[in-house]
């Protein structure tokens, strides 16, 4: 093969400026006859020793890449080399900023964490729907585009479940980065998309406290403490982090993957929307464990082994979040009666639905008698008095009221931003509308005949 | 072959594409309908074999009789069941003989059946064979730095609980496999079976896929 450098062609492929030289490839600007193109090239290093890793690595990169629907959450692959003679691949150039140019900041402010978590989560969960995990997630592999939307690049570790796992049994130590691996990860369980969830967690930590929850482990016994070790609060280090971050951060930091958030969906949920944390003990902590709680941890440790991941999602999506709206001047109990019976079809618990329930009402400039914040009031109300029946988790339900004249726009809205799978309402004079153009499946639920 | 009610249009569907340049194999049904001495067949087995040998003509026997244990084209090996002793039938039905059989092939990817569920297993640079279970209608790359086997799956005997046929479409060029399942008409297949008075098992079989 051609020495990469600046100059030089591969396959007709120009190259221009080198971007990037890391420890496993090298990453070429593409040139064509008028100037840069919208292009990059990436060469794997294949001198002795690290051919068998690297080579594997780079296929799965390829594979994982070349299977994934175009989506601006990862660089789309253009072309690619014969492995054996001259292996690249060419894809997009993502142009943006690294998520270290702001770890380099940290700490910083609640609101700029929700933002950067946010878009990362919207991205995790583009690949997580089409049974991708990342696995290696860390501040130089994720990228903000201008517009705000993440990208995630190096997809050398990732895992596709319908795919053959090539680097399933290449490597003796975990793989992946080890200041952002899940704990099952390190006992070598590679296809749960949860643990890039762990990963998210993480980079939060950092940048609210300027902190790594686990420092930069070198060793592999330094690696296992997180199989026992819970991360002290992030308000014992900044006291300024608001308790409903700390709530999130936590969770993504539960040792038991069946404890965090179980979508990447949800935890873009709560950080859009903070209001609407459940914050329990873990949000309000302010001192890390006692020490007989965590030597209890430690020794149960001895035994770590990792929940089994989720089914793939073919075509259902999991944890979905399930829409119900209850118009403001709803009132029949048969009709409440009927749409509990369809939420509680629909929140068995190991789909573990979330319920977000919501009414429109106008916005307050336009009420002449009613005070808005009563109006408002008043309508929360009666969305939970709605839901008490229902006897769903905390964590499972969230409320809302929405301003707007336009009940079908607010509604449709709400559905894009929030992923939502299903509409639920009643067959009032907005069902039709609703149902012809919101993004999801749409429900008309009706009292049935007998009651 | 062996299993069914239709011998005769089997053979004669297949030997009009080994005409046109297919590559046909000998199976254990197959061996033991010419009448080559199979161990290991069950009693429902003997019953169908000793059944289908009855149907076949003159034409079916010859045809059988020319058919090959294994077929080599390229870097890719044909074979019905394992590749290292492939008269003795062995079942590649998990890592360790799979890895048996790539090494015996000397080839980049191994084509087999014998299995009747759809498997894919390639070999790790520690020499181990990893098994994959392939989801149908999804392209799997099959890259040249590994090396391969595919267990194509069964046209009609099913033991997933899934009453549709299997195949499998591997493109060369692209360097990739596709599995598929594909629906049949089972329920006529099953009826032809009881008609014809063979085992009512084998007819069963193709309805619950199992």
């Amino acid at each position: 093969m051609v020495k990469p450098q600046p100059g030089a062609e591969i396959d007709g492929f120009r190259l221009g400026d080198c971007l990037h030289v890391g420890s496993m490839a090298s990453i070429f600007r593409l040139v064509g006859s008028d100037g840069e193109l919208p292009l990059v090239m990436k060469i794997p290093l294949l001198g002795a020793g690290e051919r068998s890793a690297n080579v594997v690595s780079f296929e799965q990169c390829r594979t994982v890449l070349g299977a994934l629907a175009q989506s601006p959450h990862h660089p789309t692959l253009v072309a690619y080399g014969d492995v054996e003679t001259t292996p690249y691949l060419v894809m997009e150039h993502v142009a943006g900023t690294r998520l270290d140019e702001w770890t380099k900041r940290a700490p910083l402010a609640a609101a700029d964490v929700a933002r950067l978590g946010h878009s990362l989560a919207l991205a995790l969960h583009e690949i997580h729907r089409q049974d991708v995990a990342h696995l290696d997630l860390k501040a130089t592999n994720i990228l903000y585009r201008n517009d705000g939307t993440a990208t995630l690049v190096d997809f050398g570790v990732s895992c596709h479940r319908h795919l053959p796992d090539l680097l399933a049994v290449e490597f003796h130590t975990p793989v992946g980065n080890w200041v952002t691996m899940a704990p099952e990860q390190i006992v070598g369980e590679r296809c749960d998309p949860r643990s890039d969830l762990y990963a998210l967690g993480v980079l939060l930590y950092e940048l609210a406290t300027g902190k790594r929850p686990f420092g930069t482990p070198t060793t592999v016994a330094q690696l296992r403490k997180r199989l026992y070790a819970l991360p002290g609060p992030p308000r014992a280090l900044v006291s300024g982090v608001p308790p409903w971050l700390q709530e999130v951060i936590l969770r993504l930091l539960e040792i038991d993957a069946a404890k965090r958030y179980q979508s990447a969906a949800q935890v873009a949920f709560d950080l859009a929307n903070p209001g609407q944390v459940a914050i329990g003990a873990r949000g309000e902590q302010r001192t890390p464990a006692g020490a007989l709680k965590r030597l209890v941890r430690r020794l149960s440790a001895r035994h770590f082994a990792p929940p089994p991941p989720p089914p793939p999602v073919n075509a259902l999506t999991p944890r979905p979040v399930i829409v119900v709206a209850i118009a403001p001047e709803e009132t029949g109990e048969p009709f409440f009666e009927a749409l509990r019976a369809a939420v509680r079809r629909r929140a068995s618990p190991d789909l573990r639905s979330r319920i977000a329930c919501i009414s429109v009402v106008p916005p307050a400039a336009t009420l002449a008698d009613d005070t808005p914040t009563g109006r408002h009031i008043k309508q929360l109300v009666s969305l939970r008095r709605w839901a008490k029946p229902l006897g769903l988790p905390e964590e499972c339900v969230t409320y809302h009221v929405l301003e707007s004249n336009e009940p079908v726009t607010a509604l449709l809205d709400y559905a894009a931003v929030n992923e939502v799978e299903e509409i639920l309402l009643g067959a009032g004079s907005d069902a039709a509308q609703v149902a012809a153009k919101a993004p999801c499946t749409v429900t008309v639920v009706r009292p049935s005949a007998a009651s | 072959m062996g299993y069914g009610a239709d011998p005769v249009a089997v053979l004669e569907l297949i030997e009009a594409h080994a005409e046109k340049g297919a590559i046909v194999l000998l199976g254990n049904h197959d061996a033991a309908a010419r009448g080559d001495d199979v161990r290991g067949l069950n009693a429902q087995a003997s019953v169908a074999i000793a059944w289908t040998r009855r149907q076949l003509r003159k034409r079916q026997q010859v045809f059988l009789r020319s058919l090959p244990l294994s077929v080599r084209e390229g870097d890719r090996l044909f074979v019905h069941a394992s590749a290292a002793v492939p008269e003795r039938w062995t079942y590649v039905t998990g890592p360790r003989q799979a890895a048996l059989s790539i090494e015996a092939a000397d080839a980049a990817v191994v084509f087999c059946g014998h299995v009747h569920d759809q498997r894919l297993y390639f070999m790790s640079g520690a020499g181990r064979a990893m098994p994959f279970r392939p989801t149908p209608s999804t392209p799997v790359p099959m890259g040249r730095q590994h090396r391969w086997l595919a267990i194509v799956g069964s046209a009609g005997q099913p033991r997933d609980r899934n009453a549709a046929a299997a195949y499998a479409l591997a493109d060369l060029e692209r360097e990739r496999i596709t599995f598929f399942r594909v629906g049949y008409d089972f329920e006529a297949a099953a009826q032809k079976i009881r008609r014809a008075g063979l085992p009512e098992r084998l007819a069963r079989r193709l309805e619950r896929g199992m």
